[in-house]
């Protein structure tokens, strides 16, 4: 079967033309096969206005939106003084319209690209004070932009502004080029651009999200070698170049805010190497901070597999950070999906370095995230107790394990939307989903949804399952069902499919039928409907009858939270 | 530099930016005379000289290359 092919429609008020192959050719090495349709030159009004334009019969997954400060600063020039403190609410105004238009007429999300924020040197830096200058506008508009993302979900900004921080306006654009050509990014800057455009258009389709980062200890994230060196002699804080490593451990923490989780892995007796992080009062990263830690003299792609199946991630989602070339390329020629950045020499350059990369691209962010590293956390735990009891089963009866459930609340759609797009290995048909597109199917009669918490003794896992069930006559079809991988091995399964088959029978529903659609990820659930009392019809199709079907077996009390 | 060395580099920017190893310029060869040098390809064509020789072109220098050897005149008058 032939690959289906990405529709990507590339709209702006200056020549795309490069702009677009240069998307086309991004794509094409990160492995996306795309179409992409490059919309005549200075047409954005009539392309997204008009539910009959090429853009919207080229039928784009993605409509990418750049509009350049160039023009808008002709757009300013036009603008009566008395009217220019109102121009920035004008333009966001306008472009909330094509917005609006765009989620009307189809279901393309939208990329919109920031405007640089370029001072025009009419009043210098005391432009920031005057409402009625080009800077203060432009600024403004870029913020009035955020806020409306924030409220728009089908739209997603690239950060073309912070491109500009980072390398430089005159880097950027050429005013020849536009004179001649009406092209507003240079081409030097094109190949950054479409990588971040890609970085999105990947992480909204759940893909190659960074959600790990594996760390190297000595002259990684301290100068020097602490089993030789010692406490006193590693390089951290005022010590050599200790000011270097202690920024770059700032950042790595505030990482962890985002939800990446940290892991050391460390060729060092244990001991040792965690002896900084319990006593060094220069170091930033405490034991708390590391969710996973790895200190010994095996060899260090043995060990980032070993932390990749304790964590259930994705390699595609690990990157190593590490000083040494040869781990490095021992790591990369091993295990090829992990991200291994060839970090500069000069440790002052790790964090600008790894900044530039835009590893941790995201489009949502929600409360799960901030808590994750905990909850892996309290798993590792988790993992210490069980072995202390004879049977899995004393185990689980131990752990009070508590499942609140309800069908899809709409303070939870963002996590549903999260989980349909980054769960890969515990989903039965992996089908994305938007946000538009879950509060549609939550609002549709003809579907029944559940989602799942589940909290022991332990602590809270938030929000870690979801059903969608679609009525096909006498029968409740599984469109989707998808779990987090932290739950596994804890009867979680079977409680989900008791409730479902539960709801389908309360419902007047005769049967539940259940599909597994093979992924190069998911073998793990390829059978969990027959071990779980489902009878095979052929197809990878499954069938439980709600009359005759056994109620399964779990330690998981339930509580529906839609009789409260 | 000489001018049949500045020749050279263009040859080998020229067959890079259009992909066509069979190129080979002189003095009189203008747009029309390559398969490919639109408005378009021009762009990359003058990016890929100003770089490969650290140079920067000015607006009425690009309107006035007319052909190769007026292209060569320039690159060899801003250096």
């Amino acid at each position: 079967m032939q690959k289906a092919e990405l529709g990507v429609a590339v709209v702006g008020d200056s020549a795309t033309q490069l702009l677009s192959d240069a998307i086309r050719g991004e794509a094409y090495l990160r492995g996306l096969t795309v179409s992409v349709y490059d919309a005549d030159y200075d047409s954005v009004a009539q392309q997204l206005i008009d539910e009959r334009s090429e853009v919207y019969k080229s039928k784009p997954a993605y409509i990418i939106i750049y509009l350049s400060v160039e023009k808008l600063y002709n757009l300013f020039s036009e603008t009566l003084c008395e009217d220019r403190p109102s121009f920035a609410n004008n333009i966001a105004g306008r472009i909330e319209t094509y917005w609006q238009k765009i989620g009307k007429f189809s279901s393309a999300e939208i990329i919109q690209y920031t405007y640089i924020e370029k001072n025009d040197g009419v009043f210098g830096s005391y432009a920031l004070s005057v409402p009625e200058s080009f800077l203060y506008q432009v600024k403004k508009l870029n913020l009035l932009l955020t806020d409306l993302a924030a409220s728009y979900k089908n739209a997603h900004l690239l950060d073309l502004n912070g491109i500009a921080t980072l390398i430089g306006y005159d880097n950027m654009f050429s005013p020849q080029l536009y004179d001649m050509a009406s092209l507003t990014l240079a081409t030097g800057v094109l190949p950054r651009v479409a990588k971040q455009t890609i970085d999105i258009i990947l992480s909204a389709r759940g893909v190659s999200i960074c959600k790990c980062v594996v760390l190297d200890l000595d002259n990684t994230l301290w100068g020097g070698v602490i089993g030789d060196d010692g406490m006193g002699g590693i390089e951290l804080g005022d010590l050599g170049s200790g000011k270097a490593y202690v920024r770059f451990q700032r950042w790595l923490k505030e990482l962890t805010y985002r939800g990446v989780l940290l892991c050391v892995c460390s060729k060092n007796d244990e001991r040792n190497a965690k002896q900084p992080f319990e006593e060094h009062p220069d170091m930033v990263l405490k034991l708390s901070d590391i969710t996973v830690f790895v200190a010994n003299w095996q060899d260090k792609a043995s060990n980032i597999s070993a932390i990749r199946e304790t964590l259930n991630i994705g390699m595609n989602s690990i990157a190593f950070i590490d000083d040494n070339a040869f781990e490095r390329e021992l790591v990369k020629s091993k295990l090829k999906d992990v991200i291994v950045p060839d970090m500069p020499k000069d440790p002052s350059e790790y964090v600008s370095y790894l900044q530039s990369l835009n590893l941790f691209e995201a489009v949502s962010y929600s409360r799960e995230d901030r808590v994750r590293a905990e909850m892996y956390r309290s798993e590792a735990e988790r993992r210490k107790v069980s072995a202390k009891y004879d049977s899995i089963d004393d185990f689980l009866k131990d752990l009070d394990m508590i499942s609140d459930y309800s069908p899809f609340a709409a303070f939870d759609y963002p996590r549903i939307v999260q989980l349909s797009q980054r769960s890969n290995q515990f989903n039965l048909r992996t089908i994305r989903y938007t946000e538009d597109e879950i509060a549609k199917i939550a609002s549709d009669k003809s579907y029944v949804t559940l989602q799942f918490n589940l909290k022991d003794r332990f602590g809270d896992h938030g929000l870690i399952s979801v059903v969608i069930m679609k009525s096909e006559g006498d029968a409740l079809f599984v469109e989707t069902w998808l779990m987090s991988c932290r739950v596994l091995k804890r009867g979680m399964e079977a409680f989900v499919l008791n409730t479902a088959v539960e709801t389908a029978k309360r419902l007047g529903y005769k049967k539940v039928i259940g599909e597994y659609i093979p992924t190069a990820k998911n073998a793990m659930v390829a059978d969990v409907y027959e071990n779980h009392g489902f009878t095979a019809a052929g197809d990878n199709r499954y069938v439980a009858d709600v009359q005759k079907f056994d109620k399964l077996n779990t330690f998981i009390k339930g509580h529906d939270n839609a009789k409260k | 530099m000489q001018r049949n060395e500045v020749f050279e580099r263009l040859n080998k920017v020229f067959r890079e930016v259009f992909d066509d190893e069979s190129i080979t310029l002189s003095e009189n060869t203008t747009a029309n005379d390559i398969e490919g040098w639109d408005s378009l390809t021009h762009i990359n064509v003058i990016f890929a000289v100003q770089d490969e020789f650290d140079v920067k072109f000015s607006m009425k220098e690009i309107i006035a290359m007319k052909n190769v050897g007026k292209l060569v005149d320039i690159i060899l008058g801003e250096r």
